[in-house]
């Protein structure tokens, strides 16, 4: 007789994801196996497959003998409804087993708004949410990822966090799990021991303490913990593990590609970004390593595209050995090479129409402010000049569509900011008139805007978010200051944008609303299909948490802030620097036009930053 | 003349739609070092073609894809589907590489079976039922056509059913029915024994493609 899964799995959309089997999927013979680890992504399979830093951990730890890494993923609605009814508690893709029979849950954490999918995952598996009700060994739950350089909103949930990048730490902490295993530890001195891995953090070790006014007084490490959390970093990525062997998903996800990363790190330090600051300092791999990945890659994948991944693919040094290689490999192969993040230099130009094999896809710009004075706040260097000789050379080149990416909210905006916007795109009009050459197809111009969201470890970590009203007035402004039917305008879902900003700098006190907000169903809130503001709403109402502290209040330059003893190499010292900086609407230069002194070189013991 | 493959999908490589598959057979080529033509285009694409698009859920052991290799003619059909099976997903194996310059258009019935899965113990009188029902003259079913639902009439669609039980709980339908021009969907073999036996109605419903046939019943190739 079928079994319940393969009754439910006709009912449901894009069933494949649901059953593993993919070509390159790692089994092992359970008898072989002491560590079980339940590698669960908090969004959908299309997504998380996606994820070049889930490859890369599953890889590490399928390396490691005796331990089996595999893949869970957040159920789409339609299955998450079938599970309940039918009691099937969410399972692992390669074994089918349930999750609760695991050893370890670790997380990747990406993205703020799947935070309550994390506890739904928890829920769905069985898994008691709160790291206190998990007594034993078993189902040690970790988390990393970048959204965990402010863990605290995930505090009671998670056991340790990993912070920073993986590929090393991973392996020490699943070792010492293995040890523990064997020796038969307590959960009690497993946590002890796995704080004295550097970058690990065991948040039950810390309490937090606060002042009347809702602000943090005071952060008090249990004895022998450490008062200060370094991330991780690889020093030598040239030498770090890159899975060739990567699982070729069976159904469409999102990046249905092979993905080729050049280097970490940024030296651009546009002041809102996030990664740009928290993923220094910058080490990059070496054109020859990158080459021989990538023809591994596309032998083993056998896709047809392969696209090269990094903050700013224009900075990497080795672009152009890289590319002279890869080029005709490419188009030997019949493979399509995808170069994003190209900036609007002469090679970068050079590059594209090499690219360009019959096919003319858009242009995208990310200015993120409409005028000069705002860009320098923001410290995005690139100047309304280059935009526009870009656009010139790309409309004479017959390119007609153009997208554009602004935010608006940014730290001393006015009007004349976002009314800016309307101008440059009037500009780019403008030069289309006179040097399109594809007339006839019309000219088509995307223009989105984001809703600025203030994140930990970037020179805005201190900014107020504007108000939802104040968001949606500015848009509609901007969008009365568009004449032309060329223009098509999209601006993001300011609730969305507003809860991120209260997760991204959130504190102990988030956990609570969050947990509300996933037992009233709170669930894939990066989907519109299912966020639910009024869910949220309500959480926060019930929790008695006021969002406004975390958003528009704006935090003081003295205040204690949550993610304080999280190093991730860059100082509160440059941070506020840069703040001073951007308020006098100065640029900092770009790393290489001299170092800014951020203090990320400090994490690397055997070479230079950037070398 | 071009060549063709007979593949078959099994276990959980049955929820991969058809499109996916035809990515899948294409990826799979490309990793076998097997060079395939591509369209002359804007944008080129491997060609592969499957015959008749499998309903995601259904098993099959005879599906049948054809593609054309630019060069590589010393290659040994052996060796092909060696090359193909070893970098297969779970559930899709290749049986057989051969040229062919049969064209689809007779590939025009298909035999397959239907597992009625009833989890109580086969009703008393099922089989009897489901036998009857498929002697009838007609058995008029609404099938979604492109302007709205339709009415359509099975029987002249399909050629012969056999109805065993399996066991206890499971009986089994052996069916021939039309591939092409008109073609029967099996799964509504199963609605129409839902529509027509409710007493009867199956807690589930399992279908395999077993063989593929020309119009004098014949495996096709």
């Amino acid at each position: 007789m079928t079994d319940k899964l393969q009754r439910i799995l006709p009912t449901v959309q894009k069933p494949a994801r649901y059953t593993g089997g993919e070509y390159n999927e790692i089994q092992k013979d359970p008898a072989s196996v002491r560590v079980n680890v339940a590698f669960c992504f908090p969004d959908t399979y299309e997504i998380g497959m996606s994820n070049v830093g889930m490859r890369i951990l599953y890889g590490v730890m399928n390396e490691m003998e005796g331990v089996w890494c595999q893949r869970v993923f957040a159920p789409w609605g339609d299955m998450e409804d079938a599970m309940r009814a039918n009691g099937i508690p969410l399972w692992a893709l390669e074994s089918g087993c349930p999750v609760k029979e695991f050893d370890m849950i670790a997380f990747t954490v990406g993205y703020e708004m799947c935070y309550t999918n994390i506890l739904n995952m928890l829920t769905l598996a069985g898994v008691p949410l709160h790291a206190s009700e998990r007594k034993g060994l078993e189902n040690m739950v970790f988390a990393g990822g970048v959204c965990t350089f402010n863990p605290e909103p995930l505090a009671p949930f998670v056991d340790f966090f990993s912070l920073g990048e993986g590929e090393e730490s991973t392996v020490e902490i699943v070792s010492l799990y293995d040890r523990a295993k064997q020796e038969g530890w307590t959960k009690e001195r497993f946590l002890e021991e796995v704080s004295r891995i550097p970058g690990v953090y065991v948040p039950s070790f810390y309490e937090h303490i606060y002042n009347e006014d809702g602000t943090l007084k005071e952060i008090i490490a249990k004895e022998g913990a450490p008062g200060k959390l370094t991330k991780r970093i690889v020093e030598h990525l040239d030498d770090a593990y890159f899975p060739t062997k990567m699982i070729v998903p069976s159904t469409e996800i999102v990046h249905d590609r092979a993905n080729l990363e050049l280097f970490r790190g940024c030296i651009r330090g546009c002041r809102f970004c996030q990664a740009g600051f928290s993923c220094r300092p910058v080490r990059k791999k070496s054109p020859e390593v990158l080459y021989r990945q990538a023809v591994e890659c596309l032998e083993n994948f056998g896709a047809s595209e392969i696209t090269l991944s990094s903050l700013s693919t224009s900075d990497y040094r080795g672009l152009k050995e890289l590319t002279d290689e890869l080029i005709p490999y490419c188009e030997q192969s019949k493979v399509s090479l995808s170069v994003p993040s190209l900036r609007a230099d002469n090679f970068s130009r050079e590059l594209m129409e090499k690219l360009q094999t019959g096919k003319k896809s858009g242009l995208t710009f990310a200015p993120e402010a409409g005028t000069q004075r705002l860009r320098d706040v923001i410290n995005k260097n690139l100047t309304e000049e280059e935009i526009l000789e870009t656009c010139r050379n790309a409309f004479s080149g017959g390119w007609s569509n153009v997208k554009l990416y602004f935010m608006l909210g940014l730290p001393t905006e006015t009007d004349e900011d976002v009314l800016g916007i309307a101008d440059l795109v009037y500009k780019i009009i403008l030069a289309w008139k006179e040097h399109g050459t594809a007339k006839k197809r019309g000219l088509r111009i995307h223009v989105a805007t984001a809703f600025f969201v203030p994140k930990p470890h970037t020179p805005f970590q201190w900014e107020k978010q504007i108000t939802v009203e104040e968001y949606l007035r500015r848009c509609r402004l901007l969008k009365d200051h568009f004449y032309s039917k060329s223009i098509d305008y999209n601006y993001h879902t300011p609730d969305i944008s507003r809860l991120e900003a209260v997760m991204a700098r959130g504190d102990r006190r988030i956990a609570p609303v969050l947990e509300e907000a996933a037992c009233l169903g709170a669930k894939l809130d990066g989907w519109d299909e299912y966020f639910n503001n009024d869910i949220w709403m309500e959480a926060f109402r019930r929790c008695g948490v006021d969002m406004e502290f975390y958003t528009t209040r704006g935090y003081g330059e003295e205040e204690l802030l949550a993610w304080d003893p999280i190093d991730v190499g860059v100082t509160k010292k440059f941070l506020l620097r840069e703040r001073r900086q951007a308020y006098e609407a100065k640029i900092t230069p770009d790393c290489r036009s001299g170092c800014a002194g951020c203090g990320a070189n400090c994490l690397l013991k055997e070479r230079e930053c950037d070398e | 003349m071009s060549k063709r493959l007979l593949f078959e999908k099994t276990g959980n490589g049955i929820w991969i739609s058809h499109l996916d598959l035809m990515r899948l057979f294409q990826r799979a080529f490309k990793r076998g070092g097997l060079h395939l033509k591509h369209t002359q285009g804007f944008s080129p694409r491997a060609v592969v073609s499957i015959a008749l698009p499998l309903s995601v859920g259904v098993e099959s052991v005879c599906e049948i894809l054809d593609f054309e290799l630019v060069g590589q003619d010393d290659l040994g059909f052996d060796e092909i589907k060696t090359r193909l099976n070893a970098t297969m997903p779970a559930g899709i194996r290749v049986l057989e590489v051969y040229d062919s310059d049969v064209k689809i258009k007779h590939l025009t019935h298909l035999a397959c079976t239907v597992t009625l899965e009833y989890d109580n113990g086969i009703p008393e009188g099922a089989e009897e039922a489901v036998r009857a029902l498929f002697a009838r003259e007609s058995i008029v079913l609404m099938k979604r056509g492109k302007n709205g639902p339709v009415e359509q009439d099975i029987i002249p669609m399909i050629r012969s059913v056999e109805v065993s039980a399996l066991n206890a709980q499971e009986l089994l339908l052996d069916c021939v029915i039309c591939a092409q021009n008109p073609s029967l969907n099996p799964a509504q073999i199963v609605a129409a024994i839902e529509a027509n036996c409710p007493d009867h109605k199956p807690d589930f419903a399992r279908i395999r493609r077993t063989r593929v046939l020309t119009e004098k019943g014949e495996d096709f190739r």
